[in-house]
């Protein structure tokens, strides 16, 4: 028993070694930059961190996060049910080429969906006469921000619902059919329940990215200070002014929402984990 | 597969569903990179030869691909890493650790940018130690690699995990009781396991950093031929209202985006017909 337990396993130093090194490599690569980030933020203390962040630039790109946010997540959260319901309860022809097409914003450079809109709506864009005509714009603007952020946080909502619908089946949605329940009924007393989950962790993977999203956004916002910056952006700006405390600081305000996104999900699939499906990680 | 075509469907909304998934990839992605594609072919022979030809975008092009490949692999080996000792070993920490994991994805580019160009730099935490010695990060090509990394981690660790974490242990026993050393069990069971996977984390992480900007143009100098890259080079073109320049770079990198997709989506495909046909 000894013995088979002995070759099941590395011997104690190499173990040690293992985790020394992993532990090593995280230190250095992820919590460094983490660190990084919080002691020049608060370098030149909490009186300087909070001015830096109450200063009417940063607010107004606050302002704009949060709104793209709140357009980009329900969009893509509303739209992901339905791709989901299709891809996970019926067979179609064209079905692999269509999961294939939906993970591309996955792989397409930032910075390569921020120039396709541009050739869309910008000066000699496909649509450049018909926004002049109606007065609209798209480019340099709120609009175009929202567009780039709806690109890039695409899959999200989909890709995490499912694997989770595929592996709950649809025992329980036929039985509500055949005892005479409406599709709505269906949805809101059985499908909704049993995705609720999987759905707040797709949403939430959505909103991180939504919030932090800088290649793409740069391209499109066109940078006017006050107006069309995001908080990204606005990190961009004053970082490039040599405003490194300032700029820290209102990097340190997205580094804290990722903490909070990695606990938020750390609870959600500790205390939901068998809610989440087999593939809870992206 | 429930449902032969044909039959009436007996889960409702297929339709509405369908075309509105459909509406939605079709107006969010599918429009504008048709208008890339559309672009690009327009721009016929000379065009592409006028672009193409330009040595600062070969020199763009090959350090992207060349830092994205070098930083792709350092990410595989060290996700590896992680996903063994995070799965297999039990230690203090370990869930912090698992936690971890996930930061560079969560944590914006441009903060992760910012953050590893202060470290670097002449005057920063690591950087003090490193120039004196002759080894520049900071506003060189390692720096980009770093940056890269970063990025590239969580891909590999989370495509491994799962794998890691159903790997029976039956076939290491049956290894070990046939007489097989650790080394031999690790090197002829659990690597040809885990292969598949390692190389679709593998193609996540190059995907990710050959379009990567936010965490490198802060580190990466941006000097042409030097420390240029690919995506940096695209919005310099746009600035200067070159869009034909700035297209055909960015219809190079999207048709290497493409090519990761079809290998991620092929890997599992070769490794079953692989083990079909070994019997």
């Amino acid at each position: 028993m000894a013995d088979a337990h002995d070759v099941l396993h590395e011997p104690a130093w190499v173990r040690r070694t293992l985790i020394a090194l992993a532990v090593l490599v995280m230190l250095a690569l992820v919590v460094l930059p983490l660190a990084m980030v919080l002691a020049a933020a608060f370098a030149k203390g909490p009186g300087v961190w909070l001015a830096a962040l109450r200063e009417p630039d940063a607010l107004a790109a606050l302002n704009l996060t949060l709104f793209t946010a709140a357009i980009v997540i329900p969009v893509n959260a509303v739209f992901g049910l339905f791709a989901a319901w299709a891809l996970a309860r019926f067979e179609f022809r064209g079905k692999q080429v269509l999961l294939a097409l939906i993970d591309l914003p996955f792989a397409v450079s930032p910075v390569v969906a921020g120039l396709c809109l541009v050739l869309l709506f910008g000066a000699q864009g496909w649509f450049a006469e018909l926004l002049q005509r109606h007065d609209v714009r798209i480019l340099f603007a709120r609009p175009g921000i929202v567009l780039a952020t709806l690109f890039i946080t695409f899959p999200f909502v989909v890709r995490e619902l499912l694997p989770l619908m595929q592996q709950q089946g649809h025992d329980e949605e036929l039985a509500a059919r055949s005892l005479g329940a409406g599709a709505w009924t269906m949805f809101r007393r059985i499908t909704l329940p049993n995705i609720k989950w999987g759905l707040l962790y797709g949403v939430l993977l959505c909103s991180a990215r939504a919030m932090g999203e800088f290649g793409a956004v740069s391209v499109v916002s066109g940078h006017i200070r006050g107006l069309t910056n995001t908080i990204p952006l606005h990190v961009e700006i004053l970082y490039n002014e040599y405003n490194f405390v300032a700029s820290f600081a209102v990097a340190s305000l997205l580094a804290f929402l990722a903490l909070v996104t990695l606990a938020a999900k750390g609870a959600l699939e500790w205390r939901y984990g068998a809610d989440l499906g087999a593939r809870t990680r992206h | 597969m429930a449902f032969a075509r044909g039959y009436r469907r007996p889960l409702p909304g297929f339709g509405i569903s369908l075309g509105m998934g459909m509406a939605w990839l079709g107006v969010v992605v599918m429009l504008p990179l048709a208008a890339l594609g559309v672009r690009a072919a327009g721009l016929g022979a000379a065009g592409w030869l006028r672009a193409i030809g330009d040595t600062r975008v070969q020199a763009a092009l090959k350090l992207s691909f060349g830092a994205a490949l070098v930083a792709a692999l350092l990410a595989a080996l060290a996700g590896a890493l992680v996903a063994w000792v995070v799965v297999r070993y039990r230690f203090p920490g370990r869930r912090l650790l698992d936690a971890l994991v996930d930061l560079p994805f969560a944590l914006p580019t441009a903060v992760a940018g910012i953050a590893l160009t202060a470290i670097y730099s002449a005057n920063g935490w690591v950087g003090r130690w490193l120039e004196p010695q002759g080894l520049k990060i900071a506003y060189a090509p390692a720096g980009i690699v770093i940056a890269l990394v970063f990025i590239g981690l969580p891909f590999a660790v989370r495509t491994l995990q799962p794998v890691l974490e159903t790997l029976g242990r039956d076939q290491e026993e049956a290894a070990a009781s046939l007489g097989a050393s650790r080394t031999t069990t690790l090197r002829r069971v659990i690597l040809p396991e885990l292969l598949p996977a390692m190389l679709t984390g593998f193609s996540l992480a190059f995907a990710r950093a050959l379009g990567e900007y936010g965490s490198v143009i802060f580190i990466a100098g941006n000097l042409p031929f030097k420390t240029e890259i690919a995506p940096l080079l695209i919005t310099i073109r746009l600035e200067e209202y070159d869009y034909d320049g700035a297209v055909a770079i960015a219809a190079l990198l999207l048709a290497a985006s493409f090519a990761c997709l079809l290998a991620i989506n092929a890997i599992p495909l070769m490794f079953q017909h692989g083990k079909r046909t070994d019997g």
